[in-house]
């Protein structure tokens, strides 16, 4: 047979082209559930570490049923709330599958708050900007830990070779970190990517968001060291670029979250002054 | 058709004709991959079977492929045993596949699959094809190994993980060697390697 000719050329890879095809597409619609599971698992494990309720080595043990079965041991609810703080949507826990639902359109948030920076740098009007800032969506995942409802909320924002992302856990008063963990998509090794180490991110637990006086201040990473400062935790060296742009992606997460923690930090207040039988004087922060 | 030795077939990749350190094929991928020895097992066994089966696959067809389009007809072949590869390691072995990132998919890229089978599926019978695929894919796996080894314990102090340098060492002011965890490490240990086989095997050495 002629194996040179243009007819069998033709023939030949589009038959090769469509059997490649219906092999991919069959391998890929197999695996996906799977896929999207561990996608899932992972992204569970990291806000469980967040909040220090994860077992690495029991997860290592028992795998995804494990990541799965302590979310929902702890979770006490898990919501999407506006910038105002208001909630949106309540995220089902134990779904029909028996697996919870997880927030993770991160990125189009992350997209939302560019452009309201960018509309706040034109100049544009008040309802403009808060049009835009009412679309985003903003997930907080509350966890029972000792008797304790700690609150998990998320971050991301570009890093210096592709996206860092990460969660930070609060403890009651709505200021300090109980703990935070953060990961990247590709990161210098040895450097940047030293914030997906725990040395790096157990930095940030008793550290707190307001300053003295109360403002908002957000936690900084500190080059050259934060010396004991409540709002700052180390740098890594040769990661300057990677650690200025976690703390600017902490704050402008934060800073949309401020008045859902001044809720929430309030009505904890209110709440202990009711338990409190003597508790007289304890103001409410605005 | 001549009888094939399958001996010679298995080993001479291995060593003598080491796919990295004699014909210096897929250095980028070696370079990449071998900060962490889990990683680098992984990587070495996916390369393993991409180039088994594509070997293996391009040499049952290799008497129907159309001269003019093969170099296509053999990248789409590896493509399809790259993606299967990728697909796998992100169902069963997510966190190495996070780990690998983007090199598995460069897999399709590594010059020893192509190599391979230009220069010896295209002109054998698929099991010769198969074995000689495996193991150059594990001659290249090796070098993986021993570079890994080294960088994971001196710039990490761990093995698979696993701490081996003790805490006294570090408490006695030890410290990683962070320069190691850099690719350009990489290429300067896998000189050493080149450089030791070459005193060993005299032959090897241009005159």
């Amino acid at each position: 047979m002629n194996t040179n000719g243009n007819t069998y050329t033709v023939i030949y890879s589009t038959v090769l082209v469509i059997l490649v095809a219906a092999i991919l597409a069959f391998v890929s619609m197999a695996l996906k559930p799977r896929q999207d599971d561990n996608v899932k698992v992972e992204t569970i494990s990291k806000i469980l570490t967040a909040a220090n309720l994860y077992d690495a080595e029991a997860a290592a043990q028992k795998g995804n049923a494990y990541v799965l079965e302590q979310y929902q041991n702890c979770v006490a609810s898990a919501e999407i709330i506006n910038y105002e703080g208001k909630t949106l949507q309540t995220l089902t826990i134990k779904g029909e599958d028996g697996k919870p639902v997880i927030f993770d359109a991160l990125k189009p948030q992350y997209d939302l708050m560019k452009k309201i920076a960018d509309a706040q740098d034109k100049g544009q009007s008040e309802s403009e900007i808060n049009a835009l800032k009412a679309q985003l969506q903003l997930p907080v995942y509350t966890f029972n830990s000792d008797g304790r409802k700690i609150r998990v909320v998320p971050c991301y924002g570009a890093g210096l070779w592709g996206p860092v992302w990460g969660y930070l856990a609060f403890e009651e008063d709505m200021n300090t970190l109980d703990g935070a963990v953060f990961d990247h998509k590709g990161e210098t090794p040895g450097l940047g990517a030293e914030i997906a180490h725990e040395k790096f991110y157990s930095q940030f637990h008793g550290k707190q968001i307001y300053d003295q006086a109360g403002n908002f201040v957000s936690v900084k990473v500190v080059k050259g060291g934060a010396h004991g400062d409540i709002n700052g935790v180390d740098a890594i060296s040769g990661g300057t670029i990677t650690s200025n742009a976690l703390q600017k992606t902490i704050e402008q997460w934060l800073s949309f979250y401020v008045p859902y923690f001044k809720t929430i930090a309030s009505e904890n207040a209110a709440a202990q002054a009711g338990t409190d039988e003597t508790g007289t004087n304890i103001n409410a922060e605005e | 058709m001549k009888d094939v030795n399958y001996k010679e077939l298995l080993l001479k990749p291995i060593f003598k004709g080491n796919p990295v350190t004699v014909l210096v094929l897929g250095i980028c991928s070696s370079l990449a991959v071998t900060v962490q020895m889990k990683g680098a097992l992984v990587m070495a066994l996916s390369v393993t079977v991409v180039t088994g089966l594509s070997s293996l696959v391009v040499s049952m067809m290799r008497n129907s492929i159309p001269n003019r389009i093969r170099i296509i007809v053999q990248l789409v072949v590896v493509s399809l045993m790259v993606i299967l590869v990728d697909q796998f390691l992100k169902a069963y072995s997510y966190s190495i596949s996070k780990t690998l990132s983007v090199y598995v998919g460069l897999i399709i890229t590594n010059c020893i699959v192509m190599g391979r089978i230009e220069a010896f599926a295209l002109g054998n019978r698929p099991i010769p094809s198969l074995v000689d695929g495996l193991a150059n894919g594990a001659g290249y796996g090796l070098i993986l190994v021993i570079v890994s080894f080294v960088r994971e314990l001196l710039g990490s102090g761990t093995l698979f993980g696993m701490r081996i340098i003790p805490q006294s060492f570090y408490d006695a002011g030890y410290m990683n060697n962070g320069l190691i965890i850099l690719p350009p490490m990489a290429l300067i240990l896998l000189g050493c390697i080149v450089w030791v086989q070459r005193s060993l095997q005299k032959d090897l050495q241009e005159k």
